[in-house]
C-alpha cells in the first residue's frame, strides 16, 4: 500500500476513535444525569431513606458526605501546609529528602481501601474512634494528603523568586517571609488543587466503608448539640456518606424502587463533583487573567 | 535599655523561625510516621497469617480453592490474584490504544477542538466517583454482556469495561503531555524528508514518547489494580478462577470489600484478608517503581 | 547618622565547582557612590548578592573569606542574617513590589521590626515616599495596588520600601536597566540625594550611568577585580589595558 493510502487510514482511524471516545463520554455523563434527574426533588434530598418501602430519601447521607468534607478540609489543609512548606523550603537536596519524595509518593499511590482498612485498625479499633465521622475524616486525611502537599508546593513554587528575597532583604525572618509575602501569592493556586481535591474526598467510598461506616443512626436534626448521640453534629457517630449509600443500595438493596435511588444519588454526586470542577476551572481562569492583566 | 530592646527583637524573631520550623517538620513527621505505620501495620497483620495460623506461603499463592470457612479451612489467594491482574490488564489493553489515539487527536489531529473539548471532558471523568463508574457499569454494561455472550454478564469483561473508563483521563494525559513535549524539529525533520504524518508518528513519535507513554499504562493499571467499588459491583464475586470473561469471578479488593465486614479482628478468616491486603501494598511498592524507573529512562 | 561602611576581604565565590567571583577585596566608604561595573558574568551581581547574605538561598553556593560592617563579620556563621538585612537595603534589576497596597508595600517591613502605632506608621510611609520622590505621585491612592504603577515608580516604590527599615548600605543590582530614559534619569538623580545619608553600592552595565552617579568605581573582570579607583580617574585616565578597553566599548 502506498504511504498516502495508509496516512489516510491511520487519520480516518484516529479521528473515528476519537469521536468515538467523545460520543461515550458524553453517553455516559449524560445517561448518569438524566436518568438520575427525573427522580431528585426536594423532598428525596431532605428526607432519610427508606429499607423496604419505595420513597426513601437522601437527606442525611448528603449531610453526611458534606460534613465529612468538612472535617477532613479542617485536619487536612493544615497538615497538607505544612508538610508542603517543608517540602518546598526547607527541605535541602539530599538523601533524606529524596526519601520524603518517594513516600509522598508512594502513600499518593496506596489503593484507597487499603488506607480505610488502615483506618479500621489503627482509628476505629487502636484509638477507639469507633465507626464514626472522626474516623472517617482521618482516613480520608491520609488518602488527600500527598495531594495537598503537592499542591502546596507548586503553589509555592509559582512565587517569583524576587518576591521572596524582596521580603528577606528587609530584614524579615523566614517564617514571615512565607507566611506574609509567599502563601497570600500561592493561594490561587492552592484554592484552585484544593476544590479539586475536595471533589475527590467528596466521591470516596472504599476508604469509609470500615471507617465512618455503613449506617447512620437516626438524626435529629433540630438538635445542634455536638456531644450528644442523635445530634448531626456530633463527629463520633457513624456516618454512612452518599458514596457509601450509593454503593449499599446497589449491592444489597431491597427496597422496590433502589436502582430509581441509586440512580438519583448518582446524579447529585456527579454534579456536585463537576460543580467543584467547574469552580475551580473557573477561578484558575480568573486568576491567570488578573495576574496576566497586571504584569 | 537600647541593648535589652536589641535582645528582645532578636529573641522575637528566633522564636517565629524555630516555631515555624517545628511545625512544618511535624506535619512532614506524621505523614512519614503514617506510610511507617500503614506499611507495619498490615505487614503484621497480613504476616500473622504464616506465622499464626500456619498457612503455607506456596499454598496461599498457589491455592485454586478459597473456603475459609470449610473444615479444614482453605486459603488459596490465586484466582483473586488472577482476577486482579487480569481484570487490570484487560482495562490498559483497552485503555491504551484509546488514550493513545486521543493523545493523537489533541496535539496533531485538531488541537484547538481536542484542547477545548476533548481534554476537559477527559479530565472530568477523572473526578467522577468510583461508585458512579460501578452503578453505570451495573446498569449499562451488565445488562449489554448479558445479551449478547452467555452468562449473567458480570466478570472479568465487565469488570475491564469499567476499569478501562475509569483509566483513560490518567493514560491520555500523561500521554499528551508526552507528545506536546516532543521538540517540534524531531516532527519538522521527518516531515521535510517527505514522510507522511502517519508515517512520522509511526517511526519517530511513538518510539521517542514510548517510556513516557509506558508510564501512563503502569499508572492507570496501578489505579484499576487498587479500584475496589466499582469492580466489585460489577464482576460477579465468585472465588474462582473463571473459565470465560463472561464469568463471574473475584478480585483482591472485591474479596476483602466483601467479606471484612463479615468477619472478626484475629480470626484466620479475618487474617488471610488482611494478607490479601499485603499483597496490594506489595504490588503498589512495585508498580512505583517501575514508573521510576521509567521516568528516568524518558529523562535520557 | 554614624559612619557606616562596608570592608571585604578576600570574598570568593564558589556555585558548585565554578568559581564566580575570585578573592576580591574591596572598600565602601559610608555616604558615597561605588559602581561595580563590568561585561555580564563577570561576578559582580554575584558579589553584591553577597554582601547581604542573598547568595545563602542559592543551592550550592558557597562563599569564603570576610566582609566587615564595623566590628563585625557578617560572613561568620554565628551572624542574625534577619538583623544583618535590616541594615543593608536591596533594589532589584527588575522592580518587585510585593503584590500589596502601595502603603503595605512600605509599612511592610517597619511593622515587622516592631512599630505598631498607626500614626508612626503613616509618618514613616510618608518620608520614605517623600525621600525617594514618589510622595506627590502617590499620596492620594496609597491604598491602591502598588502594581498599577509604572514601571519607574514601582522601582522609586522598590527603594522606598528599602529604606523604610532604616538601612545604612543600599545594595542595587542594575535598578534602571529595566527603565525608560525618564525614569532612569529620575532613579539616578535619587541616588545622589541618597548618598548624603547612605552607603550605596550599584551594579551596572551602562558605563555612562556609573560615570554620572558614583565616586568610585570597580572593574570586575571574569571574577576578579581589575582596578579600583575614583570613577573621575578611572574614566579619564585608567591604569590598566583592560579597563580602558572596556571603557572604550571595545567589548563588553
Amino acid at each position: 500500500m502506498k504511504p498516502r493510502t495508509v496516512d489516510k487510514i491511520a487519520t480516518g482511524i484516529i479521528m473515528a476513535v476519537a469521536g468515538f471516545i467523545i460520543l461515550l463520554l458524553a453517553g455516559f455523563l449524560s445517561y448518569i444525569i438524566i436518568r438520575g434527574f427525573g427522580h431528585i426533588s426536594f423532598d428525596f434530598l431532605t428526607s432519610p431513606p427508606q429499607t423496604f418501602r419505595e420513597g426513601g430519601g437522601i437527606g442525611p447521607q448528603l449531610f453526611n458526605s458534606l460534613f465529612l468534607l468538612v472535617l477532613t478540609m479542617i485536619i487536612t489543609i493544615p497538615l497538607g501546609l505544612g508538610a508542603g512548606i517543608y517540602m518546598s523550603e526547607y527541605a535541602k537536596p539530599g538523601r533524606l529528602t529524596d526519601f520524603i519524595r518517594l513516600t509522598v509518593e508512594v502513600l499518593s499511590s496506596f489503593p484507597s481501601i487499603v488506607v480505610g482498612l488502615f483506618g479500621l485498625l489503627v482509628f476505629v479499633n487502636v484509638f477507639e474512634f469507633g465507626f464514626s465521622l472522626f474516623s472517617g475524616a482521618l482516613a480520608l486525611t491520609v488518602f488527600n494528603l500527598p495531594l495537598m502537599v503537592r499542591i502546596t508546593e507548586q503553589g509555592l513554587r509559582s512565587v517569583p523568586r524576587e518576591q521572596k528575597e524582596a521580603s528577606l532583604a528587609l530584614g524579615i525572618s523566614k517564617w514571615k517571609t512565607i507566611t506574609s509575602v509567599m502563601l497570600p501569592m500561592a493561594v490561587p493556586v492552592i484554592l484552585t488543587g484544593t476544590i479539586l481535591a475536595s471533589g475527590r474526598v467528596f466521591g470516596e467510598a472504599a476508604a469509609l466503608l470500615f471507617t465512618a461506616g455503613m449506617s447512620s443512626p437516626r438524626l435529629d436534626f433540630t438538635n445542634w448539640n455536638p456531644l450528644d448521640p442523635t445530634s448531626p453534629l456530633n463527629p463520633f457517630r457513624p456516618a454512612e456518606t452518599l458514596a457509601v449509600h450509593i454503593w449499599k443500595i446497589n449491592s444489597e438493596g431491597v427496597a422496590p424502587d433502589a436502582r430509581e435511588i441509586a440512580a438519583g444519588a448518582s446524579a447529585v454526586l456527579v454534579m456536585t463533583v463537576l460543580s467543584f470542577n467547574l469552580i475551580a476551572r473557573w477561578l484558575g481562569r480568573m486568576v491567570y487573567r488578573k495576574f496576566t492583566s497586571s504584569r | 535599655m537600647a541593648r535589652s530592646v536589641e535582645r528582645e527583637k532578636r529573641s522575637k524573631h528566633l522564636v517565629e523561625e524555630w516555631v515555624g520550623r517545628v511545625y512544618t517538620l511535624i506535619c512532614v513527621g506524621l505523614l512519614v510516621l503514617t506510610i511507617f505505620s500503614m506499611v507495619y501495620f498490615v505487614a503484621s497483620k497480613g504476616l500473622s497469617t504464616f506465622f499464626r495460623d500456619g498457612v503455607n506461603p506456596i499454598d496461599l499463592f498457589t491455592g485454586v480453592k478459597w473456603a475459609p470457612e470449610s473444615e479444614p479451612p482453605l486459603f488459596g489467594a490465586l484466582p483473586f490474584i488472577v482476577g486482579s491482574f487480569s481484570t487490570s490488564i484487560l482495562a490498559a489493553l483497552i485503555a491504551a490504544p484509546l488514550g493513545f489515539c486521543a493523545a493523537v487527536f489533541i496535539v496533531e489531529l485538531m488541537p484547538k477542538f481536542g484542547r477545548k473539548v476533548l481534554q476537559p471532558v477527559i479530565e472530568l471523568l477523572a473526578g467522577i466517583p468510583s461508585v458512579v463508574y460501578g452503578f453505570v457499569g451495573l446498569s449499562v454494561i451488565v445488562p449489554f454482556f448479558r445479551d449478547i455472550f452467555p452468562g449473567q454478564g458480570l466478570g472479568l469483561a465487565a469488570g475491564g469495561v469499567v476499569l478501562s473508563i475509569m483509566i483513560l483521563p490518567t493514560i491520555t494525559t500523561i500521554a499528551t503531555d508526552a507528545l506536546a513535549a516532543l521538540p517540534s524539529g524531531l516532527k519538522e525533520g521527518s516531515y521535510a524528508l517527505g514522510s507522511t504524518r502517519w508515517q512520522t508518528i509511526y517511526r519517530i513519535v511513538l518510539p521517542t514518547t514510548l517510556p513516557a507513554l509506558l508510564t501512563g499504562i503502569v499508572l492507570g493499571i496501578a489505579r484499576a489494580f487498587g479500584e475496589a467499588l466499582a469492580v466489585q459491583m460489577v464482576i460477579g464475586n465468585a472465588p474462582h478462577i473463571p473459565r470465560s470473561l463472561f464469568e463471574s469471578a473475584s478480585t483482591l479488593t472485591s474479596a476483602i470489600t466483601l467479606s471484612m465486614g463479615n468477619t472478626i479482628m484475629g480470626t484466620a478468616h479475618n487474617n488471610a484478608l488482611w494478607t490479601l491486603a499485603l499483597i496490594l501494598l506489595t504490588m503498589t511498592f512495585v508498580f512505583v517503581f517501575i514508573v521510576r524507573w521509567l521516568e528516568r529512562r524518558s529523562k535520557v | 547618622m554614624q559612619d557606616v561602611g562596608l570592608k571585604a576581604k578576600n570574598l570568593s565565590v564558589f556555585y558548585g565547582e565554578k568559581q564566580a567571583v575570585k578573592d576580591i577585596s574591596l572598600d565602601f566608604n559610608a555616604r558615597q557612590v561605588t559602581a561595580l561595573i563590568g561585561p555580564s558574568g563577570c561576578g559582580k551581581s554575584t558579589f553584591l548578592r553577597s554582601l547581604n547574605r542573598m547568595n545563602d538561598l542559592i543551592p550550592g553556593a558557597k562563599i569564603t573569606g570576610e566582609v566587615w560592617i564595623g566590628d563585625q563579620n557578617i560572613l561568620s556563621p554565628r551572624t542574625d542574617v534577619v538583623l544583618l538585612r535590616q541594615k543593608i537595603g536591596m533594589v532589584w534589576q527588575r522592580p518587585n513590589p510585593f503584590h500589596k497596597s502601595i502603603y503595605e508595600n512600605i509599612a511592610f517591613g517597619p511593622r515587622y521590626h516592631g512599630i505598631r502605632d498607626k500614626k508612626k506608621l503613616d509618618e514613616i510611609v510618608e518620608q520614605s515616599l517623600r525621600k525617594a520622590a514618589l510622595w506627590e505621585e502617590t499620596k492620594d491612592r496609597l491604598h491602591k495596588s502598588a502594581l498599577a504603577l509604572s514601571g519607574g515608580q514601582q522601582q522609586r516604590l522598590c527603594i522606598a520600601r528599602s529604606i523604610a527599615v532604616r538601612p545604612d548600605i543600599i545594595l542595587m543590582d542594575e535598578p534602571a536597566s529595566a527603565l525608560d530614559p525618564v525614569s532612569t534619569a529620575k532613579i539616578e538623580e535619587l541616588i545622589a540625594e541618597l548618598k548624603q545619608e547612605y552607603c550605596i553600592i550599584i551594579v551596572t552595565h551602562n558605563m555612562h550611568q556609573a560615570a554620572r552617579v558614583s565616586d568610585r568605581t570597580a572593574f570586575f573582570l571574569m571574577g576578579e577585580l581589575v582596578e579600583f579607583d575614583q570613577t573621575d580617574k578611572m574614566f579619564t585616565n585608567p591604569a590598566n589595558q583592560q579597563t580602558s578597553d572596556y571603557i572604550s566599548g571595545r567589548f563588553g
